[in-house]
């Protein structure tokens, strides 16, 4: 904080905003504490790689939907539109071009950006409702393509034959999944770390102010509709990298990566997180898909039902109540751990 | 003297009997069934789950001196949870993967049994080409071209000349209406297509435009569950007095919801592997068992072929002496022959797919019930679309 | 073809009738209802029971589902919805999906999850001809229905005094608070009726749409299609949508059965480009 101060005191508004921006942007401890466990993860639970590669991937679309959702405040019902791009572009330049994975990402993840371009004019106009169900418009849309591909796509049945090589020549993917857990959680902290630098910087900034307050933005100089598309794009591009890898790691692609309950799950998952944070996806990943395993193995077929109660009472709780205590406890988690005197626990919004 | 013998003789056979007591407890075999237990097919994933509960009820859950464990998952229709399931399952040491209520999902697991080699033993899913997704795809199913060629045949006994084909869209439906098309027109028949979406909330649309055509009959393809909803419409339109007649596959009449639909279904024809219906002691057996176990619910073909797929992973390993090697075990499932509720069944050992009996039934009131009354056999069918090849 | 239409009309007035409860909620409360669909379900439900079980016959059970539908939204207003109106509209969505959730696996636990059959009275199946053209008679009543609603809707809203207290309130909720108007409880009136009429629709749409357990999750797509095409801030827009929705539905399966399913979508997103507020929507 010393050289906010200096700069304060130099005066410049640049400097200071520059400063802040740079403080925010200062990794806290229970981040730092949170990744670590992620890492140790894999090695802890090795029993449990499957279900954590699971994880992963819905963390990455949910952190890719809350960059939309939390902080350029677009609601969004199509995004596993461009999940499903990602999917099935990795599936089939898997099949037809090379095994190879970091390069089916890449592809996939820049097929996934042009749809997001293309389709980020839609979503400039009108109100929520509006967004909501042009998003879910294009997310169907694009479903029935794939479904009407079927020649290309696989259709119902699912795109067969995708084989994925051996990560840099010698991790495979195989049965136990450990590769597939490693390698997503790898792809998911690059990302992750990207993002964070796009929230902490001016860019970032504006795309705040445009949640709050479109008109007001525009007021004051930020070209409302450029950050939209901007930030709209770049979240396509998350989105169609957690797609690629789902199709990467469990090497089949079928027509639920475009489906409507995708795009359901994923507003469920970053509403019960959390929004604005970044790390709302990750909560929300972990908890929907643990309560999700847990009701599932004591009532097979009635599960939903004890989601649904868990749903209805955290909202009738409130969840910035349930926030503001999750975020007290990690704070003095944080610094019990650290003992330290300055900046410890999460972020306040 | 004594005292020491009868030590001794108590020492041996503590020594004898502990290691046979470690091996029993050692010796589980788990059977997993993968269903969708939600979801628009969860009414397949019931069906399949009760039928295999029963089978264990009636003939124990020991076999070849092993015990049998039976893990039932929801893969919730999703293809990725399925295979994420089978996955967890064979590192779970589960010896036999079953159940599979959808081709998509079928096919997702398909590449964990070869890799596992682990058998599959698909219970519900009827697309043609999944037992060649494996090489350890073993199915107590059917498929939907075994069904659907004999309509077709019967049709054109019949006479009939031009028939419109309604499926819904998905790999099932095109099994049905590519070989459906291919028979009814090499018997020299001519044939028109309409395929409809597969969550569709209104056949009305596509009826009329069936009709429009003015067919000797339309043949429908739909997955069990919209066939109400059809029969219904069908009737709304008038087309049961129009002089044209409603064929298809038994999923129209599946057992499960027929007695629902009331008169509107009465003198549909179909083809199918069984009915609830069928005139064998065997299957009074098993529907009235079934019926007992659940609730007066009354099983229709998914249930069987939950029934008969544990009949067969049960024989199985019977044959191989409790010996759960993936490879032994299919190895003892091909050319298994037994009857079945549905009729007399065997598994064919080239392509390890069902051969069974075809029934054209129509629907008839029995005992105030409705129920498909069979009225023709066409004995012995193998899948005609792997035949074909 | 006129047959086509005819189709069209019936369907799209059906609609009309399950979502307007949607729309007025959304205008009204400013609540993402989207459980309305669960409300359309209980009424289909207990019309099949009362009909199959206790031999009710049709025509008494629609306005039994109407008020069974009704009474279960008054008492989950006064309970639960109304804690969380000045909440934000990402918690409507989170609360109402778990509320769908709970009744779709209630409903699979109770009844079963196969397709519910409704027998119709005879003189409600089959078909009638008018001058050459074939019209279904179930059709033919649920346009019959549908329009007298339509009718008795809008003339309440537009000529009772509750029509224009609740006109009011959507307007401006402070502002008739103010004026003494009683707010809570047009809400509750409001939503009780909206759920009642959902009920009512999911009644007489059981026999053209089918009804199982997934019916909620099913057509929320539809009726969110309705409302966000039609505005939330009258009737009339919500019923030229749903018309138009249920006309190029059946109209694109017949004519173009391979584009089919995506008529109502690229219908809805060109009419949603061109008036981002909805067909009729005054803008806010």
């Amino acid at each position: 904080m010393a050289d906010a101060v200096d700069a304060a005191t130099t005066g410049s508004a640049a400097a200071r905003v520059g400063a802040t921006l740079a403080a925010a942007h200062r990794p806290r401890r229970a981040e730092i504490v949170f990744w670590l466990l992620v890492f140790v993860a894999p090695l802890a639970l090795p029993r449990h790689a499957l279900l954590g590669n699971e994880i992963a991937i819905l963390a990455l679309f949910a952190l890719s939907l809350d960059l939309i959702l939390g902080y350029a405040g677009i609601v969004s019902l199509g995004h596993a539109a461009f999940f499903g791009v990602g999917a099935y572009t990795a599936g089939l330049f898997a099949k037809h071009v090379t095994g190879d994975p970091l390069a089916g990402l890449a592809v996939a993840a820049g097929a996934a950006t042009l749809v997001g371009f293309a389709t980020s004019f839609l979503v400039l106009r009108g109100t929520d409702l509006t967004r909501l169900m042009v998003t879910l418009g294009v997310a169907l849309m694009l479903g029935e393509i794939a479904n009407r591909a079927a020649g290309i796509t696989g259709g119902a049945d699912g795109l067969q034959g995708v084989a994925i090589a051996p990560l840099f020549g010698r991790f495979a993917f195989d049965l136990t999944g450990h590769t597939a857990f490693a390698y997503s959680l790898s792809v998911l902290f690059v990302l992750f770390l990207a993002a964070r630098r796009l929230v902490h910087s001016p860019f970032g900034i504006s795309l705040r102010a445009i949640r709050d307050n479109p008109l007001r933005a525009a007021a004051i100089g930020i070209p409302v509709n450029r950050r939209l598309v901007a930030v709209y794009t770049i979240a396509a591009t998350y989105a169609g990298a957690a797609g690629a890898l789902l199709a990467q790691t469990t090497q089949f692609v079928s027509l639920d990566a475009l489906a409507f309950e995708r795009s359901a799950d994923v507003l469920l998952l970053v509403v019960i997180g959390g929004t604005g944070y970044l790390y709302g996806g990750f909560i929300g990943a972990l908890v929907f898909k643990l309560a999700q395993e847990g009701f599932a193995g004591l009532t097979p077929q009635y599960w939903h039902f004890w989601v649904g109660l868990v749903l209805v009472v955290l909202v009738l709780i409130g969840r910035d109540r349930l926030h503001g205590a999750a975020a007290r406890l990690l704070a003095r988690a944080a610094r019990a751990t650290t003992r330290s005197p300055a900046s410890g626990g999460a972020e306040t919004r | 003297m004594i005292m020491l013998r009868r030590t001794l003789l108590h020492a041996v056979a503590a020594a004898l009997l502990t290691p046979g007591l470690a091996l029993a407890q050692a010796d589980t075999v788990k059977i997993g069934l993968i269903l969708p237990l939600t979801g628009p097919f969860a009414s397949t994933g019931r069906q399949v789950e009760a039928a295999a509960r029963l089978y264990m009820q009636q003939n124990g859950s020991t076999v070849a001196g092993k015990k049998i464990e039976l893990v039932v998952k929801d893969d919730t229709s999703a293809p990725d949870i399925a295979k994420r399931i089978a996955q967890e399952m064979v590192n779970d040491k589960v010896a036999v993967l079953a159940g599979f209520g959808l081709t998509p999902l079928a096919l997702a697991v398909a590449p964990v049994a070869t890799q596992a080699k682990v058998p599959e033993v698909v219970m519900a899913a009827g697309t043609s080409m999944i037992t060649e997704a494996s090489p350890y795809v073993v199915r107590s199913s059917f498929t939907v071209a075994q069904s659907v060629v004999p309509m077709a045949e019967w049709a054109s006994k019949q006479g009939m000349k031009k028939i419109v084909t309604i499926v819904s869209d998905f790999a099932p439906g095109l099994d049905a209406e590519k070989v459906f098309s291919e028979t009814f027109t090499k018997a020299g028949g001519k044939v028109e297509n309409v395929r409809v979406p597969l969550r569709n909330p209104d056949f009305a649309p596509f009826l009329q435009r069936a009709a429009d055509e003015k067919p000797d009959a339309i043949f429908v393809f739909v997955p069990s569950g919209a066939g109400t909803q059809l029969m219904k419409q069908y009737a709304e339109r008038g087309l049961d007095k129009s002089g044209i007649k409603l064929i298809g596959t038994g999923d129209m009449t599946d057992d499960d919801i027929l007695n629902d639909m009331g008169d509107v279904a009465l003198g549909v024809i179909t083809a199918q592997f069984y009915s609830a219906a069928h005139p064998s002691a065997e299957n009074k057996a098993f529907v009235d068992a079934f019926k007992k176990a659940n609730k007066g619910m009354r099983p229709n073909f998914m249930a069987v072929g939950g029934y008969d797929g544990m009949h067969l992973i049960y024989e199985a390993l019977k044959k191989t002496n409790g010996n759960t090697d993936g490879d032994a075990l299919v190895a003892a499932m091909k050319s298994m022959a037994w009857t079945s509720p549905r009729g007399p069944v065997s598994i064919d050992p080239a392509t390890r797919d069902i051969i069974q009996n075809i029934y054209v039934r129509k629907v008839e009131k029995v005992g105030g019930e409705l129920y498909n009354v069979e009225f023709a056999t066409i004995p012995n069918v193998k899948d005609p679309v792997k035949a074909a090849k | 073809m006129l047959t086509i239409l005819f189709d069209g009309v019936a369907y799209g007035m059906l609609m009309f009738v399950l979502a307007v409860g949607l729309s007025v909620t959304l205008g009204l409360m400013n609540f993402v209802n989207l459980a309305h669909g669960a409300f359309a379900m209980a009424g289909g439900y207990v019309t099949v029971v009362l009909m199959n079980r206790y031999g009710v016959p049709f025509l008494a059970c629609l306005p039994l589902a109407f008020i069974a539908a009704a009474l279960l939204g008054l008492v989950l207003e006064r309970t639960l919805y109304r804690r969380l109106y000045e909440r934000p509209h990402l918690d409507h969505v989170l609360f109402s999906i778990g509320i769908v959730f709970m009744a779709v696996a209630a409903v699979d636990w109770v009844m079963g999850s196969s397709q519910q059959n409704l027998r119709l009275p005879p003189w409600l199946s089959g078909r009638f001809d008018v001058f050459g053209v074939g019209v279904g008679r179930y059709r033919a009543f649920l346009i019959a229905v549908c329009g007298l609603l339509v009718i008795t809707l809008e003339l309440a809203v537009a000529r009772t005094r509750f029509g224009s207290r609740l006109r009011a309130a959507v307007d401006d909720r402070r502002v008739a608070r103010g004026l003494g108007i009683p707010v809570d409880t047009i809400f509750a009136a409001t939503f009780a009726v909206g759920s009642g009429l959902a009920g009512l629709g999911g009644a007489m749409g059981a026999e053209l749409l089918g009804l199982d357990p997934t019916f909620p999750l099913k057509f929320m797509i539809y009726f969110l299609i309705v409302v966000a095409v039609g505005g939330t801030s009258g009737l009339v827009g919500p019923f030229v949508a749903a018309l138009l929705l249920g006309v190029a539905d059946v109209a694109g399966k017949y004519y173009a059965p391979a584009f089919g399913a995506f008529a109502i979508y690229t219908v809805m997103i060109a009419i949603l480009l061109l008036r981002p507020q909805g067909l009729f929507a005054r803008p806010r």
